[in-house]
C-alpha cells in the first residue's frame, strides 16, 4: 500500500492533500477564500517560471538566470509602459518583456550548445550579465509610475480567481499541451532521455535544446509582466533567487536533473506544495528561519523519496515483463 | 606461475569461454591469439577477477585462484593494461602510479617520498617526464609507459597487455617491446593480445590460440608463422544456421561512396551496394568498418568523400540529411545509440519518423503493433518501456524504428551482438526479407559465419583499407581471415 502510494503519480498530489489538511486544522484562518486567494497569487511567479524551467531540466539543462532575467525584463519593458496610458504602450510592453526573455534564453541555450559548455555554467553567467544589465539600464533606480491599466489587472479577480493566476494556469495547460501531445514535446523528453539516440534518429537536438531555453526565457517575460502588474513597480533587484524556487517546483514535481524525467502536472503540484507551505507556515506564526529550514527539508524528502521511487520501479520493471511476455495482439 | 584449467563463462544467450586451458610461466612472453570474439577479452576478465568463471579452475603459484572481484587479482599481483588507458587525466604521473597507496607523513601525503618513488620507476621503463607533470600533457605512448609503471609499482608479476600497440608508432611500439623484454628477464609473467600477428612472432616466446571459446593450440613460438595461426584461429563453430536468402538479381546501384577519408584511418575508401544485394564488411575490431559507416550516415564527419544515391550525388552533414535521403543506421551499441530507453515501444519505433506538429497516437500504437507483429517482438504491449525488453526484442524495435522511416539503404552494425540464437536467426530472416524487397544492406559483424551465411559479398577491412571484396561463390572463412589480417603485415605481405 505504501508502496503503491510513493509509486503512483499521485504521490505528490497526496502530499499536497495531506498537507493542506494539516494547516486546515493547525493554521488558524488557512482553510478561507480570502486566504486560498492569496496563496493562488502567492505562487503564480513561481507557478509561470517553473513551467519554463521543466522544458529546460527535461532536455538534461538548468537555467540559474531566470531571476535576473525576470528583473531585466521588468526594467526594459517598464521604462517603456512608464508614465503612459495608451493600450498600444502597454501592449508593445508586454510583447517587450516576451521578447527580451527569449533573446537571453536564446543566448544561453546557443552558447551552451554551439561551444559544449554545461548550461549550469553558461546560465550562472547570465544570472550576474542579466542583473547587471537591468541595474545599468535604469541606473539602479526603481520605476514606479507603470500603466494603471496594468495594476488593475493584477488586482482583477475572474470567477473569483486572480486572473494572473488564470494566466499562470494558462501556461501550465499550455506547457502540458505541448510536452505531451506535440512532436516537439516528444523530442523533448527523448533528447533528455538520450540525447544521441535522438541525433541518430536524424533530428538536430541542439535545436531542440535551444528551444527549450528560449521557452523558459519566454515564460520569464511573462513572469516580469505578472510581477509589475501586482506590485506596481519595476525594480532592477527583483526575483533574486526565483530560479532556485522554480528549480525546486520541478524537482518536487518528481522531475531529474539528469534529464529526460518529470511532468508539468508535477511542476504545477510542486509549486503548490511550496506554496501551501510557506502560507501555512507564516499563519502558524512559524519564524522566517524556521520555514526556510523546513522548506529545505520538504525539498529533501521529495527527491529522496523519488529516488526511492525510480530504484522501486526499476526493480519492479526487471521483474515484471517475464511474466509478461506475450505476443503483442492486434 | 599460473594455471587455468577447463574455464568456463557463459553470459545469457552467448557461452563466451567453453573450456580454456592455459599455463603462464615466470619469464616468458605468452602470446593470445583469435579472432573477434573467440574469447579472448572475458579470459582476461577472468585472470584479472573481473569476472567470475562458471566452472574449471585457476591456480596462481600452486594455490587455487578464486578471486572475489578486481582487486584480489591486483593483490595477486595481476597487472592489465586495457585498450582504453585508465588513468586520471587531471592527476601527475606521480599520483597516478601510486594511486592505490600514495605514501603518507602524519596523514598527509609525502610528496618528496612519492617524487623519488616515481622517478624511480619511470626509469626503470625508460619514461623521461617529471613525476608532476599532468597525465593529460603526456602523449598516448607515454601514457602507456605509466600504466606499465604503475602495473610495475603494484609488485606485479603477471601483466596482461590487450593490444597495446593499436595506437603506437612503430618506433614507440620498439621501446615498449624493450621494455618488456627486460620485464620479462625480471621473471615476470606477460600475456599479450594482438591484432599484429608480427609482432607476435617477433615477441612471444609461446602462444596460445583461442577459437569459440575454447583453447585449441597451445606451443612454442619457435617455427611458427603467420599462416599456421590464421590456419588455427579460423574454423569457428558453423553448426548456426541460417536462413537461405531467396534468389534475387541484385538491381541498380543504390549507394555508391568514393574516395571516403575517416579521421585516423588510412583509407581512402570505395564500395557500392545494389538494391536486392546484402553486402557484408568483415575485419577485425578496430579496422575501420564502423567508422566509415558512421561517416557515410553522417554520424561522425567524414574528411573527405562523396556519395551518391542512386546515381545522385547527397551531401550528408548529419544524420538528418541521411534519413532525409534514406538511408539508415543500425549502430552497434543499441542501449546507448539506438534507443531511448525511457519510452515505450511505440515512441521509439517512430522516432526516426516524426514530423509535423501533433503526436498521432492512435496511428503511432497501430503502427508499433504492426510492425510488433511482423519482427515478432515479444512485449506485454506496445506502451511497455524498452528498457524493459530483453536485447533480441530491443534490437527489434531499432530494426521497426528503421522499417518505419522507409530508407532504401540500410545499414546495420553488428545486428546481433548479445541477442539469443533463436532471436539471431529471426533478425538474420528480416534482413534478408528487407533484401528481397529491394533493399540495399551492408552488415558489419565481427561474426565471420554469420556475414558468411546472409551475404551475398564481404568486403575486408584491414587497418583501414578495404583489402578485398569477396564474392558469396568464392567465401572461404581462412581467406577472408587472412585478408583482414593482411593490413598489419609489415609491406603487405600475405601471412
Amino acid at each position: 500500500m505504501i508502496k503503491r502510494l510513493v509509486l503512483g503519480e499521485a504521490g505528490i498530489g497526496v502530499a499536497l492533500v495531506v498537507l493542506a489538511g494539516f494547516f486546515v486544522v493547525a493554521a488558524p484562518n488557512f482553510a478561507t477564500e480570502q486566504n486560498l486567494r492569496n496563496i493562488m497569487t502567492q505562487i503564480t511567479l513561481n507557478t509561470v517560471l517553473a513551467v519554463g524551467m521543466t522544458f529546460v531540466i527535461l532536455v538534461g539543462g538548468i537555467d540559474l538566470s531566470v531571476g535576473s532575467a525576470m528583473a531585466l525584463c521588468a526594467v526594459v519593458s517598464g521604462t517603456l509602459m512608464a508614465g503612459s496610458s495608451s493600450p498600444v504602450t502597454l501592449l508593445a510592453g508586454i510583447l517587450l518583456s516576451m521578447l527580451v526573455g527569449a533573446l537571453v534564453g536564446l543566448a544561453n541555450g546557443f552558447i551552451s550548445e554551439q561551444w559544449r559548455v554545461p548550461s549550469f555554467i553558461v546560465t550562472l553567467a547570465m544570472l550576474n550579465i542579466a542583473r547587471g544589465a537591468a541595474e545599468r539600464y535604469t541606473n539602479a533606480a526603481t520605476i514606479y509610475d507603470l500603466p494603471a491599466g496594468l495594476n488593475e489587472f493584477g488586482t482583477l479577480t475572474v470567477l473569483g480567481v486572480p486572473a494572473v493566476f488564470w494566466v499562470a494556469l494558462l501556461l501550465v495547460g499550455v506547457g502540458w499541451f505541448v510536452l505531451s501531445r506535440t512532436v516537439f514535446g516528444r523530442l523533448v523528453y527523448a533528447t533528455g532521455n538520450n540525447e544521441e539516440a535522438v541525433r541518430l534518429s536524424g533530428h538536430k537536438t541542439a535545436r531542440i535544446k535551444i528551444a527549450a531555453f528560449v521557452i523558459a526565457g519566454f515564460t520569464v517575460g511573462i513572469a516580469a509582466i505578472l510581477y509589475m502588474a501586482r506590485l506596481n513597480i519595476a525594480s532592477p533587484i527583483l526575483g533574486q533567487g526565483y530560479e532556485l524556487n522554480a528549480i525546486a517546483a520541478v524537482v518536487i514535481g518528481g522531475a531529474s536533473l539528469m534529464g529526460g524525467r518529470g511532468s508539468m502536472v508535477g511542476t504545477f503540484l510542486g509549486a503548490c506544495l511550496l506554496g501551501v507551505l510557506t502560507n501555512g507556515l507564516l499563519l502558524m506564526g512559524v519564524s522566517d528561519f524556521e520555514r526556510q529550514i523546513i522548506t529545505g527539508l520538504v525539498i529533501l524528502i521529495a527527491v529522496v523519496l523519488d529516488a526511492y521511487r525510480l530504484r522501486l520501479a526499476r526493480k519492479l520493471a526487471v521483474t515484471q515483463p517475464a511474466q509478461a511476455l506475450t505476443p503483442v495482439t492486434g | 606461475m599460473m594455471t587455468v584449467t577447463g574455464l568456463v563463462k557463459r553470459f545469457p544467450g552467448v557461452v563466451a569461454l567453453d573450456g580454456v586451458d592455459l599455463e603462464l610461466r615466470g619469464g616468458e612472453i605468452h602470446a593470445l591469439v583469435g579472432e573477434n570474439g573467440a574469447g579472448k577479452s572475458t579470459l582476461v576478465k577472468a585472470l584479472a577477477g573481473v569476472h567470475a568463471p562458471d566452472a574449471g579452475t585457476m591456480t596462481f603459484d600452486g594455490r587455487p585462484y578464486t578471486p572475489a572481484g578486481a582487486a584480489d587479482g591486483l593483490a595477486a599481483g595481476i597487472s592489465v593494461m586495457h585498450q582504453e588507458l585508465a588513468l586520471l587525466p587531471y592527476l601527475t604521473v606521480a599520483e597516478n602510479l601510486f594511486l592505490r597507496e600514495l605514501p603518507r607523513k602524519a596523514g598527509v601525503v609525502d610528496r618528496r617520498r612519492l617524487r623519488e618513488a616515481a622517478a624511480r620507476l619511470l626509469a626503470e621503463v625508460g619514461l623521461d617526464v617529471a613525476p608532476d607533470t599532468p597525465v593529460e600533457r603526456l602523449g598516448i605512448a607515454q601514457m602507456q609507459l605509466v600504466e606499465i609503471a604503475r602495473a610495475l609499482s603494484a609488485e606485479c608479476r603477471l601483466l596482461i597487455l590487450d593490444e597495446p600497440t593499436a595506437t603506437l608508432t612503430s618506433r614507440e611500439a620498439g621501446r615498449l617491446f624493450t621494455i618488456l623484454r627486460a620485464l620479462r628477464e625480471r621473471g615476470v609473467a606477460i600475456v599479450y593480445i594482438s591484432h599484429h600477428l608480427e609482432e607476435v612472432l617477433e615477441l612471444a616466446d609461446r602462444v596460445t590460440v583461442l577459437r569459440n571459446g575454447r583453447s585449441i593450440a597451445s606451443m612454442p613460438m619457435t617455427g611458427v608463422t603467420a599462416p599456421d595461426l590464421v590456419k588455427l584461429m579460423v574454423g569457428r563453430d558453423l553448426a548456426q544456421e541460417f536462413p537461405v536468402k531467396p534468389p534475387t538479381e541484385p538491381g541498380e546501384v543504390a549507394l555508391a561512396v568514393s574516395g571516403l577519408k575517416v579521421a585516423g584511418f588510412e583509407g581512402p575508401l570505395s564500395f557500392e551496394v545494389r538494391r536486392g544485394e546484402v553486402v557484408g564488411l568483415a575485419g577485425l575490431v578496430g579496422s575501420g568498418r564502423t567508422e566509415a559507416m558512421r561517416a557515410v550516415f553522417g554520424a561522425d564527419p567524414a574528411l573527405a568523400g562523396q556519395i551518391e544515391l542512386f546515381g545522385r550525388k547527397v551531401r550528408i552533414r548529419h544524420p538528418k540529411d541521411a534519413v532525409r535521403a534514406g538511408i539508415s543506421l543500425l549502430t552497434e551499441d543499441r542501449k546507448s545509440q539506438g534507443l531511448v530507453l525511457d519510452l515505450p515501444i511505440s515512441a521509439n519505433v517512430t522516432l526516426a519518423k516524426l514530423r509535423g506538429f501533433l503526436l498521432r497516437f492512435g496511428q503511432e500504437r497501430a503502427l508499433a503493433q504492426d510492425l510488433g507483429q511482423r519482427l515478432h517482438l515479444r512485449s506485454a504491449g506496445v506502451s511497455q518501456h524498452v528498457r524493459t525488453l530483453s536485447g533480441g526484442n530491443q534490437q527489434k524495435v531499432v530494426l521497426a524504428k528503421w522499417l518505419n522511416a522507409g530508407a532504401d539503404v540500410l545499414i546495420v552494425d553488428e545486428p546481433t551482438r548479445g541477442i539469443d540464437v533463436g532471436a539471431k536467426y529471426e533478425i538474420h530472416e528480416l534482413l534478408l526479407g528487407l533484401a528481397a524487397q529491394g533493399k540495399a544492406l551492408l552488415v558489419v559483424s565481427s561474426d565471420l559465419p554469420e556475414l558468411m551465411g546472409i551475404c551475398d559479398r564481404i568486403l575486408v577491412f584491414s587497418r583501414g583499407r578495404i583489402a578485398g571484396s569477396v564474392q558469396r561463390a568464392d567465401f572461404d572463412a581462412e581467406h577472408i581471415l587472412t585478408l583482414a589480417y593482411s593490413g598489419y603485415l609489415k609491406n603487405g605481405e600475405t601471412p
